[in-house]
């Protein structure tokens, strides 16, 4: 019998799936994907990191299905297709947020129902998915939930920080005693726009860190 | 300074290419143009050099202000003596008074905002922009008196970096800086910025006449009704509670006149403004609907920040309209804002920072327009002659 070369698990090649959409192709700041969900749910770092784990869980998942069915799958149909293994997943994460963290999930409110239309997942599955095995997308879709991920918490974490002075619901500012300087909490950073401009900052230091980014005219 | 030229001369070359401190190039420079109108001669082509210059054009701004600033400390002081029940006061304690009640944030706003703007010129190895001297007078004119002063470096500082630099310093900005610093302060620190105790200074610790209240003429008239309201000399003079520079009418208009003589300031702007602002307040005088619109049209002019942002705000250069109709469409659009704002928004007593910000927006739009129907025109007066 012919012995057929086996890839590695975690080749290099891999590895890159994992890791470019951490920084220099990264979903949220250079994609600009998902800007929505990453407004909306980043008041507070815990609802934040829920909703990273749930894109994690909905996007790997679903990029493994509809890698192993990518040859089945008629070209006509197939957004359709996409569609339905994503909400399935979205079904299941939220009923099971509903069950063990309902706290959160009345946070999350109808964002994580929204997960459906957040355009990383469906700009995967379409990309990447479709064309590749089962292993290198479920890479793929763990590397860009988590470079989708750690955007929304770091973006939650300067909100909730500068906005309520605490962190992980931790009161911070107030244990610290900043408060008896006339120290006092930014009410602007909980509004939808101060999420807007944080991420314009973070897109600003990752250009200014790493200018191959910069588009020429 | 004869004296102050020959030293700037001296230590000139100590900044220029492959001097000690040439890194600091465009502090001098800056300094050295601020001080002296600038002795660079091109060399490449023709170009026409005016004597009024950037920083001359500010300073004419910074002039028309002066009435505004010193009205505006005599009437800190005044405010004051009236909520305590102070009744000994002469003119000139109650002026040092707001002075010296004014200085620090006004110390605070230019060492903030200009230590921004020239840091951001080091690292770009451009020319200093002097948008922020008009700036840096205009946020502490437009603050309540009793914000506390690490908040107005913090709006500075998100003004000049946000609102300013990231899209390329003076020139290049779509928002008024002033105004933007005003409107994060507003929405970070609300308590700070609205009610009727932080427009006199000592009123927010507490400590006022028992009773006492401080609203501005636009907060009594939702609170209490049109009828409380202080008379329209008042309010035109400007013996009233409100932002430090914006309460007088007459100071503001000193300043108009300033502005227009030199034609530094756009009159198209200014008396479109005031037109809309009168043309909607009569139109809602006429039909009603709810209480405010029985405010008297006139009484939009002199009350609340209308006269300031009409004359020191909207006519900015930079984040207004550049085509002659795109200045009357926006003025005019800008002066409605105002008072729909005051009337229709429960929430916002005072429109005027609100309208102007959104118009600053639309501008480009308005011009885009503008030009765009001037080519049609032409385009069709050059197919039927």
């Amino acid at each position: 019998m012919e012995k057929v070369e086996k890839e590695p698990l975690l080749s290099a090649k891999n590895i890159k799936l994992l890791k470019n959409p951490l920084g220099q192709d990264n979903p949220i700041t250079v994609q600009v994907l998902g800007i929505c969900s990453a407004l909306a749910v980043t008041v507070k770092m815990k609802p934040a990191i829920v909703m990273a784990i749930s894109v994690m869980v909905v996007l790997a998942v679903s990029n493994v299905v509809i890698a192993a069915l990518r040859k089945s799958i008629p070209g006509r149909i197939r957004i359709i297709v996409q569609l339905v293994v994503i909400a399935t997943m979205v079904i299941l994460v939220d009923q099971f947020l509903k069950a063990f963290a309902f706290d959160v999930s009345k946070q999350l409110s109808v964002f994580v129902g929204l997960i459906i239309t957040n355009c990383i997942i469906m700009g995967r599955l379409e990309a990447f998915a479709m064309a590749n095995k089962p292993w290198p997308s479920f890479l793929d879709g763990l590397g860009n939930a988590w470079g989708y991920g750690w955007i929304l918490i770091a973006v939650s974490f300067f909100r909730e920080f500068l906005g309520t002075g605490s962190i992980m619901g931790f009161p911070v500012m107030e244990k610290l005693g900043v408060y008896n300087f006339g120290y006092e909490d930014n009410g602007m950073m909980i509004l939808p726009p101060m999420a807007l401009i944080t991420v314009g900052i973070i897109i600003w230091v990752q250009r200014a860190r790493n200018k191959s980014l910069i588009e020429t005219k | 300074m004869n004296f102050l030229l020959k030293k700037m001369k001296e230590i000139e070359p100590l900044f220029e290419k492959g001097g000690r401190f040439e890194k600091l190039h465009s502090v001098y420079d800056g300094f050295a143009t601020f001080l002296f109108v600038s002795d660079k001669v091109t060399s490449k082509g023709t170009h026409i050099r005016d004597y009024m210059d950037m920083k001359r054009t500010m300073t004419v701004v910074l002039i028309a202000l002066m009435p505004a600033l010193l009205f505006g400390c005599y009437n800190i002081g005044l405010q004051h003596t009236r909520a305590f029940g102070i009744d000994d006061w002469t003119l000139m304690q109650m002026f040092w008074f707001g002075f010296l009640k004014l200085l620090p944030m006004i110390i605070v706003s230019y060492v903030v905002g200009l230590g921004i703007e020239f840091v951001a010129a080091q690292i770009r190895g451009h020319e200093i922009n002097e948008g922020y001297l008009v700036t840096g007078m205009l946020i502490p004119l437009i603050m309540p008196i009793d914000v506390p002063l690490w908040m107005v470096a913090v709006s500075v500082a998100f003004a000049v970096i946000i609102g300013k630099e990231i899209f390329g310093g003076t020139g290049m900005n779509i928002l008024n800086p002033a105004l933007t610093a005003r409107a994060f302060l507003f929405f970070s620190y609300p308590g700070w910025m609205t009610g009727d105790a932080v427009w006199i200074e000592g009123l927010v610790k507490g400590g006022g006449l028992d009773g006492f209240s401080g609203a501005t003429p636009l907060a009594v008239a939702k609170l209490e009704g049109i009828a409380h309201m202080p008379s329209a000399m008042d309010m035109f003079i400007g013996t009233i509670p409100g932002s430090v520079g914006e309460t007088s009418t007459v100071a503001i208009l000193i300043g108009a006149l300033i502005l227009l003589l030199t034609g530094v300031g756009s009159w198209r702007i200014m008396l479109s403004m005031t037109l809309g602002a009168l043309g909607i307040g009569l139109l809602l005088n006429a039909t009603g609907g709810n209480d405010y619109t029985q405010i008297p049209a006139y009484y939009h002019l002199i009350m609340g920040g209308f006269a300031f942002g009409t004359v020191f705000m909207a006519t900015d250069p930079v984040t207004a309209a550049q085509t002659n109709t795109g200045k009357y469409i926006y003025g005019a659009l800008t002066g409605i804002l105002v008072v729909v704002i005051r009337v229709f928004n429960p929430a916002y007593p005072e429109g005027t920072m609100l309208a102007i910000l959104l118009m600053n927006v639309m501008a480009p739009l308005i011009d885009h327009y503008v030009v765009n129907a001037n080519i049609r025109r032409r385009i069709k007066r050059i197919r039927t002659a």
